[in-house]
């Protein structure tokens, strides 16, 4: 089995198993609480799947993580109250999104400064070109001859 | 035996590659045509080759030679012929296999229509492709050989991971390696360009064709996997961030960006040294991507320690030809001589502006991708980088593209006008502000997402942008009547150009809509219960039980009603299949331009037989259809694009170009 889902995943994949995530009978009663579990669920990883969202994932654990997101939930908590719970259980492994903290220093701070040095890069290319290219010449009228050319090819393209 | 022949052929291959990728280059060295010329048949009888050995293995798969041990754990003599032959690649040895193939393929490609290319780049350029098939024989030939045999066979195989069987997705990995290998031609002859020390237009018209088809290749393979994802994983998602998917993004931002300053080395001669590094880092992320899927490396760090000799081997492979070329780069390229000026506001300015965009959008791809390995690896702690950092992080940095990608072909070469570009666009911002607007207004102000309104007013800009300019060109408002004639007269790159752009913005408005307002109702339903979703009426008519050729299907039949007007009937199934076992949803999808109805058939609820109803899963998806057009407008563009007449009648003779130059 761990072969063949391998496979799936070789193929350029998700190696998932056909996601049939929140069941009816998980369901809370208040819509609007059910909803913040959704946004919830859709941020928690099944930590033991391949990279899939207890929300997208029929895992027994990830119905069970779905169950205490929701127990936690009923009992009144903040979304960040069930953030900090199953981060003490299973660590910041269980976060989609990782938290910006010391060790996610690189993750979180490397695209902007990516940038930064990309258009400063970009930036120097300009400032380079301009010092060691030639100044623009100053505007030299044609030769006759030349003129003489500039017309027949204008007259050629038909312009 | 003729697994034999395969296994043999593949060895000859190997042979004539390191004749392909020596003696032309030495040939090429000391200016001798005849050493040269070798190249040309070598490339087509390492096709033949490789080709014989692909033969071999198909024959193994459609026969069901189970004593080969890569068919027998792969493949089974229940499952239907078209599955038997894209099980070939549907595996860790056979998709090698398939990137040699195509490999191959190429190098021949360029023997036939590179005719009047110039001998020294053509040899070199060879010399380069063999070197990279040597890597990938030997790679199959040491640690992934298809075409080893199992004492005694099995009575039958364990089959295909059932997911895989579908028709989407048997073309989805040779269209992705299609894509991946068409990169190696640009990188083939950027390599060449260096050593020969000369960049200049016709070379990036040598290099754009290819470069072209790798990238509408490659955009076909993301789509179609999208595609997939779409309607098997059935719950309308079709783009998960999942690493294998950034493996294939990452080279399609890259290669977008080459395709882009390839242009600007053929028609202004500038930024030549950074199109051939981006040339290089395509590639090389072409490799990364095979490496990454194929050494077990994402699934853990772990597995990939204990059992390296595949993994190592790739990223030795990696090594090499990223670091090799990049060494040559950094000693060539300084002494590249500074193409044409351009100041920042101009089409060259612009599209390096894009440029440095999209280069860091695929950095910051890679980083989120990587990070979870390295932070494992240097014992930072396990963290997952998920879609939400993906979303957050990546997407920001295409707006600015996308806002300029309105402007840049309005501007003009050199030095543009941004004032004026920008009054011509006046009307279009106008409109897509009032876009921005109504969507917001629509969806009932924050009651939806805020950026639904920024990427709808966003594809606006670029859809009526890209129309804008369309008018522009052919003088639509100044002279209506001529307008036609000169549509028709516009360059086939400039059309290309243009519907590609706009499926782009077609494709925001579908990945803006279907991400903010999917509605969705999971439920148990019962036999003749109806459940009303985005106006639609969905009623379970019945339940049944549909055997398929190596599966039985749960098949359920929905009527679906508008109105109370029955309009349609949908089957969606839950199928077991039998080798190997396993549970696979194929959800029903009815596409309407303003979405998708998607309904999923799910277990009986409670007590065996379903008494108690069905667990159904019902979706409005809003404009995904429009994600396809997008995808599919974004490869007819491309294809129009190569088929412009300066790529049919071939690059101007190089001795002429340089002599006038």
């Amino acid at each position: 089995m761990r072969l063949l889902a391998l496979c799936a995943l070789l193929l350029g994949l998700n190696a998932a198993t056909p996601a049939l995530a929140v069941n009816p009978d998980e369901m809370l009663k208040d819509p609007a609480q059910e909803a913040r579990a959704r946004e919830l669920g859709r941020e928690l990883r099944c930590v033991v799947c391949q990279n899939q969202s207890i929300d997208d994932s029929d895992a027994d654990l990830a119905r069970d993580l779905r169950l205490i997101v929701r127990e936690r939930i009923d009992k009144g908590d903040t979304d960040n109250d069930v953030r900090r719970f199953l981060v003490e259980r299973y660590g910041d492994y269980v976060l989609l999104k990782p938290p910006f903290k010391q060790t996610t220093l690189a993750l979180w701070l490397g695209p902007p400064v990516l940038l930064l040095v990309g258009a400063g890069m970009v930036a120097l290319f300009y400032r380079r070109r301009r010092r060691t290219s030639v100044p623009p010449a100053v505007e030299v009228p044609l030769t006759p001859e030349e003129q003489r050319r500039l017309d027949r090819l204008m007259k050629e393209t038909g312009q | 035996m003729i697994a034999e022949t395969g296994h043999f052929a593949l060895v000859l291959a190997l042979a004539v590659a390191i004749v392909q990728a020596s003696v032309p280059l030495a040939g090429a060295r000391r200016g001798k045509m005849a050493w040269m010329a070798v190249a040309g048949p070598a490339t087509i009888l390492q096709f033949l080759f490789i080709a014989i050995s692909f033969a071999a293995l198909t024959h193994g798969y459609i026969t069901s030679d189970f004593s080969l041990m890569n068919v027998a754990s792969n493949s089974h003599t229940e499952k239907p012929l078209l599955y038997k032959i894209a099980g070939v690649w549907g595996n860790h040895e056979g998709s090698l296999l398939l990137w040699v193939t195509i490999l191959a393929l190429f190098g021949m490609a360029v023997t036939m229509f590179g005719r009047n290319l110039p001998p020294g780049l053509k040899a070199r350029a060879l010399a380069v492709q063999a070197m990279i098939s040597i890597g990938f024989l030997l790679f199959l030939l040491l640690t992934s050989n298809p075409f080893v045999r199992v004492d005694p066979p099995p009575f039958d195989g364990n089959g295909l991971n059932p997911m895989l069987q579908d028709p989407g997705l048997a073309l989805h990995p040779p269209m992705l390696y299609l894509g991946y290998v068409g990169f190696s031609m640009a990188f083939s002859f950027a390599i060449a360009a260096l050593l020969e020390g000369r960049v200049d237009a016709a070379w990036a018209r040598w290099v754009r064709p290819w470069t072209l088809a790798a990238w509408v290749l490659l955009t076909g393979g993301i789509v179609l996997g999208s595609w997939w994802a779409y309607y098997t994983l059935g719950w309308g998602g079709w783009w998960y961030w999942d690493p294998v998917e950034n493996a294939s993004f990452m080279p399609w931002l890259v290669g977008t960006a080459l395709l882009h300053s390839a242009i600007v080395v053929e028609k202004r001669d500038a930024l030549k040294s950074w199109t051939i590094l981006l040339a290089i880092i395509t590639f090389g992320f072409s490799l990364l991507g095979t490496f990454l899927v194929r050494s077990g490396v994402l699934t853990s760090v772990h597995a990939f320690a204990t059992d390296p000799a595949r993994g190592v081997f790739i990223l030795l492979l990696l090594v090499v030809a990223v670091g090799g070329s990049l060494a040559l780069y950094a000693a060539r390229a300084p002494s590249m001589k500074l193409g044409g000026l351009f100041s920042p506001l101009s089409r060259e300015g612009s599209l390096l502006f894009n440029n440095v965009l999209m280069s860091t959008g695929a950095a910051t791809v890679l980083l989120g991708t990587l990070y979870p390995l390295i932070s494992d690896a240097f014992d930072l702690g396990k963290i997952s980088v998920g879609p939400p950092f993906f979303n957050s992080v990546f997407l920001p940095l295409m707006v600015p593209m996308v806002l300029v990608m309105a402007l840049a072909p309005m501007m003009s070469w050199k030095r543009g006008d941004l004032g004026g570009v920008l009054g011509r666009l006046k009307i279009v911002a106008v409109i897509s502000v009032l876009v921005a607007a109504a969507t917001w207004q629509l969806q009932g102000g924050s009651a939806g997402p805020w950026w639904s309104a920024a990427g709808l007013g966003l594809a606006a800009w670029l859809g009526l942008g890209t129309l804008a300019d369309l008018a522009d060109r052919i003088r639509l408002f100044q002279a209506p009547v001529q307008a036609p004639f000169r549509a028709f007269a516009l360059p086939r790159s400039t059309w290309g150009m243009m519907v590609a752009h706009f499926g782009l913005a077609v494709f925001i408005v579908g990945l803006t809509a279907s991400s903010a307002w999917t509605t969705e109702k999971v439920q148990t339903q019962k036999i003749g219960e109806t459940i009303s979703i985005a106006g639609y009426q969905v009623t379970l008519k019945g339940i049944e039980q549909v055997p398929g050729p190596n599966y039985i299907a749960r098949r359920g039949t929905f009527e679906i009603a508008r109105n109370g007007t029955v309009i349609a009937e949908m089957y969606p199934e839950k199928r077991a299949y039998r080798n190997p076992p396993r549970p696979i949803t194929t959800a029903a999808i009815r596409s309407g331009i303003t979405g998708d109805l998607y309904v999923v058939i799910g277990d009986p609820d409670g007590k065996e037989g379903g008494e108690a109803g069905y667990v159904t899963r019902l979706y409005f998806n809003p404009c995904i259809p429009w994600l396809w057009a997008g995808g599919l407008l974004l490869m007819l563009g491309g294809l129009i694009s190569l088929a412009d007449r300066r790529h049919r009648i071939g690059a101007p003779a190089r001795a002429s170009r340089s002599s006038a130059a």
